[in-house]
């Protein structure tokens, strides 16, 4: 892979308070990489993911996404806070899905896919409605466009949140523990659209603990622990012939 | 029961005193300057109401602003108009004219500007307008906030995650879903602002909504309980439309809360009355009944 990374991390420290949750974190990911974190909870994986668009600030080090950095404009060397706008624009190229869906509960799921293309992006509603229907079609929910988000089951929801995420037309995917807060056997269904997003070339980082998934899946797979990155390499590496005792243990807890 | 029976007793007492007359009641019950003076009252209440809505809401994303000066701006606003008495500010605003009899902008240091008498510009109507709205405003600001802090922070996170700006995301998101929380308190304020409009008797006959017509009636013929009867019927009249208003409202913006929403008073009589003749319901069929998602 000799193209620039998508997402480059370097040295990122994240505190809250007097407790510090990342601990100098350095990573690249690879256009097209599909990344798996995983890792005990508290580990700082989410909130890792979190710094990537910005939803947390960081307080040392740099993240930048597609060459730019995250949140901040790089001169001499300072590093100057964005203004609102910049930031926004910089999060409409990055996907998010959440662990709790956080649909719009007000909007039917084909309101909730065209809502950000239509007034982030000011794409004609029906332009949007169109890609948003072949969207949530993408994500096996043809039937249901004109549902409100509590007439779905949780693993509909979260087809509806990575369609929602997709029709932005990101350049690269997060997902927080997408699979957590499902129920076990809805949870195939949202792993099968994740896959078939890393098939068609989306660059992705997945928090998760579905290990099936991260080893046929991912690219790379990367354990964290207090904050810092522990182990990485291939997920088959990791999972089968871990180097360092903390991996050992965490896996043998969840394998 | 003993209750009832006293309450009985004091209305029938008071109804049927000797020197009440019931005639003059029906009599002005729907005279001309009465209903002229509801409709007024009407105006007014929607007037004051609809600047204390636009400023609460305005007020209410000022104070949860992440700037300290915008949100302190709010918070003085609030602590200011909510610790004075609104007969207070009717007054202020009614009277203004006596201290600085003229309003105008200019430029500081020269003597361009624009100005003009401040009696012209804040006509009685104004002054209770200004009053009742500015007062109102700081009122909705802690409605409008309380359902905004209800909404789940990950609906602000999802919405930013997709690059909405942060008043889009408010307008789009947020506020959409406080109205559920929003309206009941603000229905509330609507019935409580269309009794509070009689303060306008103050501004001495200027603004004749309902209860100054009542007034201005029984200072003539004084039959001043009469008229009280009168303009009580109308206040009660007017709430009850408000009150049934809000259910019609509150029941829109509840979609997509529930699975179903529950059948409109209306629509149940209408139900019971069709199916009068059904035959009795057989047994339910359980795998229908049960919730969608335990099937």
């Amino acid at each position: 892979m000799t193209s620039d990374p998508m997402v480059k991390a370097e040295a990122v420290h994240k505190r809250f308070g007097r407790l510090e949750v990342l601990r100098g974190i350095d990573l690249e990911v690879a256009p097209k990489e599909v990344l798996c974190l995983i890792g005990p909870s508290g580990s700082g994986k989410s909130t890792f993911l979190r710094c990537i668009n910005h939803l947390e600030k960081i307080d040392a080090g740099k993240l930048s996404v597609d060459g730019e950095l995250v949140g901040y404009r790089e001169r001499g060397d300072k590093l100057y806070e964005l203004p609102d706008r910049e930031v926004c624009r910089k999060r409409s190229e990055i996907g998010m899905v959440f662990q709790h869906f956080n649909l719009f509960p007000h909007m039917t799921a084909l309101e909730n896919v065209i809502e950000a293309p239509v007034h982030v992006k000011e794409e004609s509603k029906s332009t949007a409605e169109e890609r948003g229907r072949a969207l949530l079609a993408r994500v096996g929910l043809a039937d249901k466009v004109d549902s409100y988000p509590r007439q779905l089951s949780g693993g509909q929801q979260q087809r509806v949140a990575i369609a929602r995420a997709l029709a932005m037309e990101p350049k690269l995917m997060l997902f927080d523990e997408p699979t957590s807060a499902l129920d076990p056997e809805l949870v195939g269904d949202v792993l099968d659209a994740m896959r078939v997003l890393a098939e068609d070339g989306m660059t992705m980082i997945v928090v998760t603990h579905e290990m099936g998934f991260a080893r046929e899946v991912g690219d790379t797979l990367m354990f964290m622990d207090a904050g810092i990155i522990v182990e990485a390499g291939t997920p088959r590496d990791v999972l089968t012939s871990p180097q360092q005792e903390r991996t050992k243990s965490f896996l043998a807890k969840v394998l | 029961m003993l209750v009832l029976a006293v309450a009985a007793q004091i209305v029938g007492t008071i109804v049927t005193a000797p020197s009440l007359s019931w005639n003059v009641v029906l009599n002005y019950l729907f005279h001309q300057r009465i209903l002229e003076g509801a409709l007024r009252t009407l105006e007014l209440t929607a007037g004051a109401m609809l600047m204390g809505i636009v400023g609460g809401v305005i007020l209410a994303v000022m104070r949860l602003s992440p700037n300290p000066v915008v949100s302190t701006v709010s918070w003085f606003y609030i602590w200011f108009f909510r610790g004075t008495p609104v007969l207070v500010q009717i007054f202020f605003w009614f009277n203004l004219n006596t201290v600085l009899p003229h309003i105008g902008i200019g430029i500081p240091l020269t003597h361009l500007g624009l100005s003009a008498d401040t009696n012209t510009l804040i006509t009685p109507v104004m002054a209770v307008l200004f009053g009742l709205g500015f007062n109102e405003a700081a009122y909705m600001a802690e409605i409008v906030r309380a359902g905004i802090i209800s909404i789940e922070h990950g609906q602000t996170e999802a919405a930013q995650a997709l690059g909405m700006r942060r008043l889009q995301v408010m307008r789009r998101i947020i506020l959409p879903q406080a109205m559920r929380v929003i309206i009941p308190p603000t229905g509330n304020e609507t019935i409580s602002m269309l009794k509070t409009t009689s303060l306008a008797v103050i501004a001495g006959g200027a603004v004749v909504e309902l209860f100054t017509t009542g007034e201005q009636i029984a200072s003539a013929n004084f039959a001043i309980i009469e008229l009280l009867f009168v303009v009580s019927a109308w206040y009660l009249v007017m709430t009850s439309v408000l009150t049934f208003g809000q259910y019609y409202i509150e029941r829109y913006f509840a979609r997509g809360s529930q699975r179903e929403l529950p059948a409109t008073p209306l629509q149940r009589f209408r139900r019971a009355l069709f199916t009068f003749h059904a035959p009795p319901p057989t047994a339910p069929d359980v795998a229908t009944t049960l919730p969608r998602d335990r099937r």
